[in-house]
Parts: structure tokens; sequence; C-alpha cells
């Protein structure tokens, strides 16, 4: 039998089913795994052994009297903003260091439902805010690709443990790009669903408008096994839509012959490096080899888009994070002597710069005198952008464009700059604001070998299309993960 | 009212606390009164990565309280967050709604002795309360989130009130329709009904506001007139002395019946108001507005227009016991029983009110035995006195006051012979009284009439008394 580690989720499922393997077996490989690669990668945070085992002998005793479900006993790792009832979960920040939710997030009761072993914690920019994952207060992660490079971010954590077979899956958020973009530079694959299609209960909110939690796998089927799992309405979220859903999976397997396939034009300008740009283009070659029909199209506010983006998400994260004043959760100052004092002392020495240059951006956007030229100025620009993908999507089914502009950097490369990381953004964060779903799969690699990505946007509440023209392209090209594995 | 020339021009801001079950954002209970913190949740306690998901009965309480003021309602308004820190306040930022709120454009009429004035009401809007912070010398700030999230409504009337008056007036109007529809219960002493004044003064004549000052939580209809007259006319010396008033908040000492500054517009917080992302829009469907049109009870006015037309009571006494539901439910009782039932209503302003603690509406008299003294005092039965001892004597006691009458001799005594034959006895004994009167002094009549009284037991007739005590006092004159 193959190694464990480098199974993927449906191949673990089934070599359970057989009864091949238990989840306390799987468990402890993975486990292992951690020990033996994470000195390296840097990927948790925090790892619970003994829960996770425990929790993998639950699975195994479950699968005995006769039980099963698609995740039964397949163990996962968690992005650590995601609330774990009494599991610490800190955002990567000294503010919540110690932080212990007395709940769990409606996608851990999902999980957990289906008894999935939770082998840890992973990293993440703090509140996940940032690209490369070099902003958390702990650590920083490493691209098992290429342990000098950054994994991206902020689900840095959950995109590294996966490509280095430290999880077979993982959970991460989206807030601009922070699933799908990491996923390009690790080569995993990477879901950024629909806006209200998961329940945001439970996922500290970085800007409430934008956030989804999705999955992180090693390729397309096992992406929307694990969307089955956590998708679907909440009523503690009043932003989860009602509606039902499919089977993700029902697609995969289909050809996409007679799929249309828009280019924006707008996506492959200036800043795009040649071999992302060559790779993604030639991705949309195969894709017409398959059947599709590409057609170009052109979505002019697109070049508006990370304005807007980083205008909202900081307006909404000022307002989100005023609560980490000392008074009530995490980290309260020592040094104080009158309430003003304990606010900004401990809000001074909680936060790190990042956190600190969105919080006054936001504040700065909201204040009185300017909230029009900027908060509402870019609401109006999310309608326009709502609007153009509506009118994109009458003329494609499905949008492909690169995730990032360039494959994974150096560490502390672009840490110093923080305009030119945003700027990585700017492929990622307009389907934050239109709410669509979108998809990120590796479509080649570059020179070094490093992985590129391509991510597939669809209408609201199609995420099933985009996993059916990914798993196609992935059955012509191969899942990248799977054919080079860890490291 | 005016002052050296000066008006007061007063808009207030009332909190209305909604007696819903539970919370606004979550099923926590609302009772109040619980030990401290035991009535929270993750949600209500803002726990990192809790949502908040509105209670629809929140948005039926405020639209009811919108319709029973003739407010238009919203079909579609929205949420907002207002970003402050304060430790009361876990999220750092209340949950309530700025420029789209559910309910505008309404108004209620007032009565007071001088007529009927219409005050308006600028809008309805709901939201979260904070918590409570509770000041302790051995542990210090300690902080009750019970409250957190415990829905609210501000209700904000149009600048149009002109005197401690009418502002009174516009809160029982305000608290009895409240009251009537059945969203609160009104309890200032627990709360559930707060107040902000707002006043600014000018010249009488002038057309422009001066500048405002605002008072907060005023907890009683006492103070929030003492208040506004201690306010009135410190806004008004100032100006004369050549000051200017400072917008600003402003704390109202209940023991030294003074306001003094608490934090000027300067210090005041910029609150960052925007859309909550948490909350989708509040849109509310035809059907929706009229099923709840048709929930709510006739209101006070309309109770109070029968009284007018049906028993001759003045608007104003119609006012009074319209004010609470249960007084008129008690009054109406009573009033089909007696012959007198606007005597009836009298007795109730002058006799049960002066004996019911507030907020309360728990009267111990039967209304059938209330209609009992109503008839024997408009039947000339019993004298005025007599009535105001039996109703404070069936207070204490359940007993028919018909029978106490009859068995201790109240009744009142209308013999015209007899009554002369005091009265007569009473000129003879005070001469002085009688010579204070020669040389025109009309309070010496009283002193007569007092001692006639009381050599009658207090039972005497006081009318025909004093028409006797009128007719010898001339032939003496």
């Amino acid at each position: 039998m193959t190694e464990i580690t480098t199974m993927t989720v449906r191949e673990l499922s089934r070599a359970m089913e057989a009864g091949q393997l238990t989840s306390e077996e799987i468990t402890r490989s993975y486990l292992t795994s951690i020990d033996e690669n994470d000195g390296k990668v840097n990927g948790y945070i925090t790892v619970t052994p003994e829960a996770a085992l425990e929790a993998a002998r639950a699975a195994d005793k479950a699968r005995r009297e006769g039980k099963n479900a698609p995740l039964l006993g397949v163990p996962a790792a968690i992005k650590d903003n995601i609330c774990t009832k009494g599991l610490k979960t800190t955002c990567a920040s000294k503010m919540l260091g110690n932080f212990v939710p007395p709940y769990d997030a409606t996608v851990m009761e999902k999980l957990n439902a289906q008894t999935v072993p939770v082998l840890g914690k992973v990293n993440m920019d703090e509140f996940a805010m940032g690209s490369s994952t070099e902003n958390s207060a702990f650590k920083i992660t490493h691209n098992p690709r290429d342990t000098e490079r950054v994994p991206g971010g902020s689900s840095g954590g959950s995109a590294a443990v996966v490509a280095a077979n430290e999880a077979p899956f993982a959970l991460g958020s989206d807030t601009g790009g922070s699933i799908r973009q990491p996923a390009a530079f690790c080569g995993v694959v990477g879901m950024k669903p629909t806006y209200g299609r998961v329940s945001r209960y439970g996922l500290v909110a970085f800007a409430s408008s934008l956030d989804q939690i999705g999955p992180l796998t090693k390729n397309v089927e096992d992406n929307a096994l694990v969307l089955n799992a956590i998708a679907g309405y909440d009523r503690r979220d009043a932003t989860s839509v009602n509606n039902e859903y499919p089977d993700f999976t029902s697609q995969i397997g289909r050809d996409v012959k007679g799929l249309k396939i828009g280019l924006l034009k707008q996506s492959f300008g200036q800043g795009i490096s040649g071999e992302v740009k060559s790779s993604v283009l030639n991705a949309a070659r195969v894709f017409e080899k398959l059947g599709a029909e590409t057609v170009e199209l052109s979505m002019p506010s697109l070049e508006k888009a990370l304005p807007a983006y980083y205008v909202i998400s900081s307006a909404e994260a000022s307002s989100n994070l005023a609560r980490f004043d000392g008074v009530r959760y995490g980290y309260r100052s020592e040094n104080y002597s009158d309430i003003t004092e304990l606010y900004r002392n401990s809000r001074s020495e909680g936060f790190g710069p990042e956190v600190k240059r969105r919080i006054m951006l936001g504040t700065f956007a909201l204040s009185s005198g300017y909230y029009d030229a900027y908060y509402k100025k870019a609401l109006q620009m999310r309608t326009i952008i709502m609007n153009e993908y509506e009118r994109i999507f009458e003329s494609c089914d499905v949008i492909l464009s690169p995730v990032a502009p360039t494959v994974a950097y150096k560490i502390g490369e672009k840490s110093q700059n923080p305009l030119e990381m945003y700027l990585g953004d700017i492929y990622t964060v307009p389907v934050n604001i239109g709410g669509i779903p979108s998809l990120s799969l590796p479509c080649g690699s570059d020179s070094d070998g490093l992985p590129i990505g391509m991510q597939l946007m669809g209408r609201h509440f199609d995420e099933a299309t985009l996993y059916r023209a990914g798993a196609a392209f992935e059955a012509e090209n191969g899942a990248y993960h799977l054919e080079r594995g860890a490291f | 009212m005016t002052y050296k020339g000066y008006e007061m021009v007063i808009g207030l801001e009332t909190h209305v606390e909604l007696k819903t079950d539970t919370k606004i954002f979550c099923s926590c209970p609302t009772t109040f009164g619980a030990e401290p913190n035991t009535h929270v949740c993750p949600v209500c306690m803002g726990y990192p990565g809790t949502l908040p998901v509105l209670n629809g009965k929140v948005v039926e309480y405020a639209v009811k309280a919108g319709m029973a003021t003739n407010c238009t309602i919203a079909r579609y308004s929205k949420e907002d967050r207002k970003n402050y820190f304060y430790p009361d306040l876990p999220k750092a930022y209340q949950i309530s709604q700025y420029d789209l709120p559910l309910c505008e454009h309404g108004w209620l009429d007032i009565e007071s002795e001088t007529g009927t004035k219409r005050i308006g009401i600028t809008r309805i809007h709901i939201e979260e309360d904070a918590g409570k912070l509770v000041h302790d010398d051995e542990h210090g700030t300690l902080i009750d989130c019970n409250r957190c999230g415990v829905p609210l409504i501000e209700i904000v009337s149009e600048p149009d009130m002109r005197s401690a008056e009418e502002a009174v007036a516009y809160l029982r109007k305000l608290r009895a329709i409240i009251l009537y529809t059945g969203v609160s219960d009104c309890k200032m002493q627990e709360g559930s009904l707060r107040c902000d004044v707002n006043l600014s003064v000018r010249k009488v004549g002038d057309t422009e506001f001066g500048t405002r000052t605002e008072m907060k939580n005023l907890n009683s209809f006492q103070f929030i007139a003492k208040a506004i007259e201690y306010e009135f006319k410190r806004q008004v010396d100032a100006i004369e002395k050549g000051e200017t008033v400072i917008q600003e908040t402003r704390r109202f000492d209940s023991v030294t019946g003074k306001t003094s500054a608490m934090r000027s517009k300067e210090d005041a917080n910029d609150y960052r108001y925007f859309p909550d992302p948490d909350l989708p829009p509040i849109v509310m469907s035809g059907e929706e507005l009229e099923r709840l049109r048709s929930e709510i009870p006739v209101l006070p006015d309309q109770r109070k227009r029968e009284y007018v037309e049906k028993y001759g009571l003045s608007p104003y006494n119609g006012e009074q016991l319209t004010a609470q539901v249960e007084i008129a439910d008690y009054f109406e009782a009573g009033a089909k029983l007696t012959k007198h039932p606007k005597t009836l209503g009298n007795l109730i302003i002058s006799e049960i009110f002066r004996l019911l603690p507030q907020d309360s509406v728990n009267i111990p008299i039967s209304a059938a035995n209330m209609a009992k003294i109503a008839d024997m005092y408009g039947d000339g039965l019993i004298n005025s006195g007599t009535a105001k001892k039996l109703v404070s004597r069936l207070w204490e006691e359940n007993a028919d006051p018909a029978e106490i009458v009859e068995r201790e001799g109240l009744g009142q005594i209308n013999d015209r012979e007899a009554l002369a034959a005091v009265i007569a006895e009473v000129i003879a004994k005070n001469p002085k009284s009688v010579e204070d009167f020669r040389k025109g002094k009309l309070q010496a009549v009283k002193a007569l009439m007092g001692q006639a009284m009381g050599k009658t037991g207090g039972r005497g007739n006081p009318n025909m008394i004093q028409e006797i005590l009128d007719a010898e006092l001339e032939k003496l004159r």
C-alpha cells in the first residue's frame, strides 16, 4: 500500500471502508509526519495528538458499528481563526494568545458530526491580514516546495501542511484571496465558496462581508468532498444562505464540452510575470482541447477592486477588532492607570504592525468627513463590480484567471513593503467583492519547478461547475501535489 | 413658560426596553433583576467569532410602537454599527440604526390644562442595550452583562415642547401609548423607560434655535421637570451674563437639583456609523404590516374621546385616566355601575392616584365599591371629606362603603335648620373672627367655616354651610 500520508481524502476513506486502514493508523501517520516535517515547515501553532487519537478511535468504533460518512475518521488541520471548543484559537495574535473558545464554529460542529480528528491549529497572518503568513505573532511558515519561500497567506499554514503531507486536508478562510493564493503558492487546491455558502459562525471576523471558510486539499475531488461536509444554511449566521446545495462532487467526471470559459483582458496586464501568464493561457488551451470554448471579455471595474477591497475590509476590520480592548478578552497590558491607558496599551502591545495599519486605515475611512470619499465610494464600486460580474456571466460560465501575479516569493522579500504585498492580491480580491465562488488549482510550474495557480470563478452558488472544470483539467494535466509529493 | 423674555425649546430622546422574551440578537432571557452575568452567552458577550441574528419580535414590537404613534413604517431598513469604547460594551460597538430607521414622521397629541398640542416624532429605531457597570468598594468596577443585548427602541421627538409640563405630558402620553400596545412595561425605576432631554433657549419670538445641551438618563418625571427648569434658567442666566451656551452633555444631580457638565462636544465620539455586515437589511411586506396594524389595540386617545363625550370628563382628566390601560379598564368597569361616572373619574384621579405607588396599577378597592362611593357622593349622601376617608379606609380593608356610612353614621347632614343652629353658635362664640370679617379679612370666613364643619363631625354639607354662613355674616356687616 502507498504511504498513508500521500493518499487523498477519498482514498483514505475508501481504505477505511474496505477495512484496510483505521482512522487511528491514519491519524498516527499524520502525527508522525508532523513530528518529522513541521520543524522545516512551521505550519502548526498547536498540535493536539491526544484529542486527535481519541477522535480517531471514536471514528473507528463508529465504523465498526456500521456508521459511515465521507469524512469519517479522516483527520484535518484547522486554521487558527476558526473557533474550536476547549482548544486555543489564537488568530496568530498575541492578543488572543491564550483564548480558548467555549464553543465550536459551525464548520467544526459539522466536522465533529463526521468524527474528523483534529490534528491541530495552523498558522496564518495575524487575524488573517496578510498574504505571506509572515505577519504571524508566533512563527514564520515555510513553503514546502522551497523552504526559503513564503507559503502565501493568510491561510499559509493550511496550504503548507497539506502540501507537506502533514494533513490530508485543511480548513482556511478567504477574505481577499487567503485560501486561493497560498493554495497556488504551495501547489494544492483551495476553494473560496460563494459568500453565504458556508456559515461564518465561529470564524473570528476580519471583514464580515467578505470572509468565507473553505477547504484546502490535495486535489479537486477531495475539495468537493470537504465542501459537502461544511456547506449549508446556519440559523446562527444571518448572512448564510438558506438554499439547497447539490452534491459538489456530482459534476466531477463530466467533460467540459460546450462550457464557455471567459478570459478577462484586465487579468493579464501590467505586473504579471511572464511564466504565470503563459501558464494560465496554456491552461486555456487545455480547456479548448477538452472541448470548452474560450471567450475574451473585458471587465473595466476590475482595476478598482483592489482599492475598494482595502477600504471595505479595513473599515470592517477596524470595527470587528475593536472588541480586543483588554477589558474582556485576551491580552491585557500590565501597564495602565486608567481605562484609556488600559485600552491604548493593551492594543498597542497586543496587535502586530499590519493589524494596526489596517485598523488605522479602516478607522480613517469611516471617520466623519472622510466616509463619503472612501467607504461610501468603495461600496458604490462594489455594486458596480457585482453588476459587471453579472454581465460577464451572461457571456461565459466560468472565468479563468491567474491567482497571483507571481509564484511564491522569498521570505522577507516583500514584508517591508506593504503596498507591494497588497498588489499581489489584485486577482483574488474581486471575487470576494462580488461574493462569487472561486477554485484555485495548480496549472503548471515555473522554471524552478515552483507551482503556478489558476482560478476558476463561477456564478453565485455554482461551485459544482467549478469542480467539474477543475477536475477535467486535473484529469488531463495531473494534480501537481499528487505527482510531486511533499518537498 | 418664559423667563427674562426667553422661552425654552425641548426635544426628547426616549429609550424604551421592549418586553420580548429573549434578547435582540441571541436567545438569552431579558428578565430584570437576575444575578449578574447569568443571562449571558457568547453572542451577547461579543465573543470572537460569534454573530448576531435579529429577533423578529423586536421588529414587530418597534413597528407597533411606530404605528401607534402615527409613524410611517419603512419597508426597507437596515442596522448599523455605532463604534465606541466603553467597558459596558463588549463588542466596542452598539448595533443600532443610523440613516434608515424602522419608523419615521410620527406624532402624538398631549393634553395640558391649556388645551391640546401635537408633538412630532422624528423617528423610532431599534438597538441593543449595553451592560451595567457596578462600582464596588472592595473590587473596583465590575461589569454585569445581563443587560447587553436587551432590545430597545429609541424614540426621538421633534423639538416641539416649550415647558417642563409639556415634556412630562409628552412622556406620559408616550408611555401610555406604549403600554397599550404591550411592547414594553415602561418601568422608569427598572430603567425600562429612560429619557434624555435636549434643551436650548431663545428670545420669545425668535425662530432660530439656540445651542442645546443634553441631559442624560433622567429616571423619573419629577427629575425631568426639575432638570428642565434648572437648565432653562441656567442657560438664560448665562446668556444674560454675556456667556455662551456650550453644546455638551450634562448630568442632573437629583440631590442638589442642579445640572453639571459631563463632556463637551469636542470630547464627543466620532461613532463611525456603517451598515452592520453581519445583518441583512430588514424588509417588511405589506401583509406583515397589515397583520401588525390589526393587532394594535384601542389607544388612549380613542378612549379619552369617549370619556369626554359620554361621561362629560374634561380632556385633561380623560388623559390622566387613560394613561395606563389597567386604570382605564378599572374606571370603565366602575363607570358602568354608577350614576355619577364623572365623579368616579375625579375620585380616581384625586384619591386613588394619591395612594398608588409609582409604576403600580394594583388597586386594592374593587371597582364596584368605588362606584358606590361615587354614587353616595354624587347623590349628596356623603360629603367630599367622607368620600376621601372612605377611599383611604377601603385601601386598607375590604368592606362595603355603604355599610360603613350606615354603621358609623357618616352620612352628610343636609338638614338646613340643624346646620343653621350650628352656625349661629359658631358666630356667637367667635366674635374676633366676625370682627375680622367686618374689616374685610376674607380669611375669617374660612376659619368660621372650619369651625362649623368641625362641629358637624365633618359631615355637614359644605355647600349648604357656606351658603348659610354667607347669609348670616351678610346680616352682621
